[in-house]
């Protein structure tokens, strides 16, 4: 795949490599583009690009369409999303017996309407990407080119522009040119903590060390965030100039990449486009003639959340347990892999730097609010109609976010809660949806913004299983080095857990809190200091559910399956056999023509039956309580 | 010395610094998870006590020392797989398989997992069974995944990410 070009040895010669480039697609008559991002590939995209491949040929249309493929659009639920050129016109949830049609449709320049995406507010439409609700609204900085180049092709990377930030950066900014440039963008750390981006930076310059390091964070541990995996699966090259720039700042001549092991299509692209950077001399010695050099590695995770923190992440790179280094501990900024300055980044920071050094600091500091500047990709998942990557500018209200782009909530419900930053955020209520969403205002009411998960919730989840759910993740990943940390979420998980079985006692929420400010106080890294977040925010707005939990034994949302019981309504019931296939445990007892009845002693409360039954039956109701009791 | 298998491996870690998750990832890769003599032998390779290797073997989740079976069915417990009924799937999976989470079948067939979230949460609940991703799973696809051996993947379309090879 890797071109035979020439070696780039100049900025000049990379602006000819664009040309040349460019030149080359005018050529190129149609395309049809399908997307094979992780999500797209897991509805099927492979087989209908090999579709696409074959029916070209059929249709003997090979030499007028070209068929590609590309990274993520984030429009993930809707996928497999099939972009046609030079139109761009966007078809989504195309299947293997779609492509027969497209393609014959392609030829005469005809739209395949049925497989437009349709607008559910107004029942229009639309053709095009930017006609969609769901990307009308944002503001596309880091994702600007996922969903438009293939990841695979470091050409399709040059001829949008890339390696441009990286070729005006060696060739005419000063080391603290670039440095000043970011803090004036006003950069902060995309991983949690918010951190400026060019102090940061500037410390591991003036820090002394024979050799420094960049690592991009690729550990994208919190459950609910995937714009890190769709970054460097649908543009790893971005990263990877994000990380040069970074280095010739800094004065690091080698980067490593930290990437879970739970994503190897992360993996290979970011390994093809080391080697295409290599290929072209992009990487390596004496980079474009200036004298810079640099090379990257990747390395993989191999399974622990706590490895997202900075120290912990150090100490994994360095072969050992991903403890976080004991207190007080000198700034990895400073002491970091190898006892050497090294500067670690978030893959979403990385990515912003090429626009930022391309665009100007004025540029990126127009966006967003006083203090969080430029724009922030948010994964937008749970009970909301469009699920999948948003990004908008700093500031943007959680109403926006969720009902304008999200397209609001699924069904028939009504909003609830949104839960903010993953494991360390919080749950935040309908009656803040108008907040700004930005790191101080987050703050502010209990979250975080963490890595950008948005997890969105309606009536039908329960707040205090959230809580439970959130604990029995921190009381896994706790690396175990913090007693409080340890045991302290092991002891809420606990509560939480008998909470939810009807056995909470009534000082228990007080325990809570009293325990979330000990684990808080007590652990020395950034796990055990926001894991109890969940928690505390949710008592703090939904304080309510937990005390019918506590004394009423109910779950109003009937979610705590100790709590609920399935039945069938016999009058609707049709023995039409449905339920009785789909139970999983073989709960259901009758047969046809016969009144069904769930075995309440065999039932594991899944729900499998309420879903098999037809609609028009309804036949199976879940209700509070259990049955055998009543 | 080492068996042959492992020697090749750790042949290719000579002198490299920090190198001991890396060699445990192509062990695992290679036999399917870590035997206790192989352990014993990386660290006899990288001069570093046993019990350093043995920490760092039972640190992080993606290691095993006991032999995993022939597929392994992970199943997806991240925030928004939760949100969207992931802990039935998880027990309906239990259920099929007649085993616990963490554990493996008699005949070593099947090994159960719970991961803490896979990326893509916006086809939530979903399963991988080896390199082949479920999307939007019900626990009736479970039990045609994993009870029937239907090929659930065809029905709904779908295709593996090796495609992308």
């Amino acid at each position: 795949m890797t071109p035979s070009y020439k070696k780039i040895e100049t900025p000049e010669s990379l602006q000819h490599l664009r040309e040349a480039i460019l030149a080359r697609e005018k050529s190129v008559g149609k395309t049809i583009i399908v997307c094979c991002g992780t999500g797209c590939l897991a509805s099927g995209s492979g087989d209908v690009r090999e579709a696409f491949l074959n029916e070209v040929r059929v249709q003997e249309a090979d030499e007028e369409i070209a068929v590609k493929h590309i990274g993520c659009h984030g429009f993930c639920e809707n996928g497999p999303v099939v972009v046609v050129g030079p139109e761009d016109i966007f078809y989504h949830s195309v299947k293997r017996d779609d492509v027969a049609e497209i393609v014959s449709h392609t030829i005469k320049g005809q739209i395949v309407e049925r497989l437009l995406y349709e607008d559910g507010a107004t029942g229009q439409k639309c053709i095009h990407e930017s006609d969609i609700p769901f990307y009308k609204k944002q503001v596309r900085v880091v994702l600007r080119h996922c969903g438009h180049i293939d990841p695979t092709r470091i050409e399709d990377y040059i001829r949008v522009g890339g390696y441009d930030a990286l070729a005006t950066t060696i060739s005419g900014l000063s080391p603290e040119e670039v440095i000043a440039c970011i803090k004036e963008s006003g950069l902060r750390g995309r991983g949690g903590a918010g951190f400026p981006t060019g102090l940061k930076w500037e410390s591991s310059r003036n820090a002394p060390g024979e050799e420094k390091y960049i690592i991009c964070n690729g550990d994208e541990g919190d459950p609910g965030a995937f714009m890190d995996r769709s970054v460097m699966e649908g543009n790893p090259h971005s990263v990877l100039e994000g990380m040069m720039i970074a280095a010739y700042a800094v004065g690091a001549r080698k980067g490593i990449i930290y990437v879970r092991a739970e994503y190897p299509l992360a993996v290979r692209h970011l390994t093809t486009a080391i080697a295409q950077g290599s290929d072209l001399g992009l990487l390596g010695q004496n980079i474009m003639g200036s004298g810079f050099d640099f090379e990257i590695e990747i390395v993989k995770g191999a399974g622990a959340f706590v490895c997202g923190e900075s120290t912990a992440l150090v100490m994994s790179i360095e072969g050992k347990r991903g403890f976080p280094k004991p207190l007080p501990r000198p700034n990895t900024s400073i002491v970091g892999l190898w006892g050497m300055p090294t500067v670690l980044n978030n893959v979403e920071t990385l990515a912003c730097v090429p626009a930022i050094i391309l665009n100007g600091a004025e540029w990126f500091a127009g966006m967003g609010t006083e203090k969080s500047k430029g724009t922030k990709v948010f994964a937008l998942t749970g009970k909301v109609k469009n699920t999948g990557l948003v990004e908008v500018p700093m500031g943007a209200t959680l109403r926006e976010i969720i009902f304008d782009i999200g397209g609001g909530i699924r069904g028939e419900k009504e909003f609830k809660a949104v839960q903010t930053g993953g494991p360390s955020g919080g749950c935040i209520p309908g009656s803040l949806l108008d907040l700004s969403v930005d790191y101080e205002s987050l703050a502010r009411v209990g979250s975080i913004m963490g890595s950008g998960g948005m997890l969105v919730m309606d009536e039908s989840t329960c707040m205090v299983n959230m809580a439970r759910y959130f604990l029995d993740f921190a009381q896994h990943e706790s690396c175990g080095q913090c007693t409080l940390c340890r045991l302290g979420t092991r002891q809420m998980f606990e509560i939480l857990n008998d909470i939810t079985k009807g056995e909470g006692r009534p000082d228990d929420i007080e325990v809570l809190l009293e325990l979330a400010e000990a684990v808080k106080a007590g652990s020395i890294c950034g796990l055990g200091q926001t894991v109890p977040n969940p928690v505390i925010s949710t008592i703090r707005y939904f304080r309510e559910e937990y005390e019918e939990h506590i004394r009423e034994k109910r779950c109003r949302a009937l979610v705590c399956r100790t709590l609920i019981s399935y039945r069938i309504k016999e009058y609707r019931c049709k023995a039409c056999m449905l339920c009785l296939k789909a139970c999983p445990v073989d709960a259901i007892i009758g047969g046809r023509r016969q009144v069904h009845e769930i075995d309440q002693t065999k039932c594991i409360k899944c729900g499998s039956c309420m879903e098999a039954c037809p609609p028009k039956f309804s036949a199976v109701e879940c209700v509070s309580g259990r049955i055998s009791e009543q | 010395m080492p068996e042959a298998r492992l020697q090749k491996i750790l042949s290719v870690f000579e002198g490299k610094r920090g190198a001991l998750i890396s060699i445990l990832q192509r062990v695992q890769e290679e036999f399917g998870y870590l035997p206790e003599e192989t352990l014993k032998e990386i660290s006899t390779f990288l001069k570093l006590p046993r019990s350093q290797v043995f920490s760092v073997a039972t640190f992080y989740a993606h290691f095993y020392l006991t032999r995993r079976g022939d597929h392994l069915v992970r199943v997806c417990q991240g925030t928004a797989c939760h949100v969207r009924g992931g802990r039935e799937i998880l027990e309906v999976a239990e259920h099929c398989l007649g085993i616990k989470t963490g554990q493996t079948t008699g005949d070593y067939q099947y090994s159960l997992e719970r991961v803490a979230c896979l990326g893509s949460c916006a086809l939530a609940p979903l399963i991988v069974v080896d390199d082949t991703l479920y999307p939007q799973v019900t626990t009736k696809n479970v039990v045609e995944i994993l009870k029937n051996g239907k090929d659930f993947q065809r029905e709904k379309g779908s295709e593996t990410e090796k495609a992308r090879a």
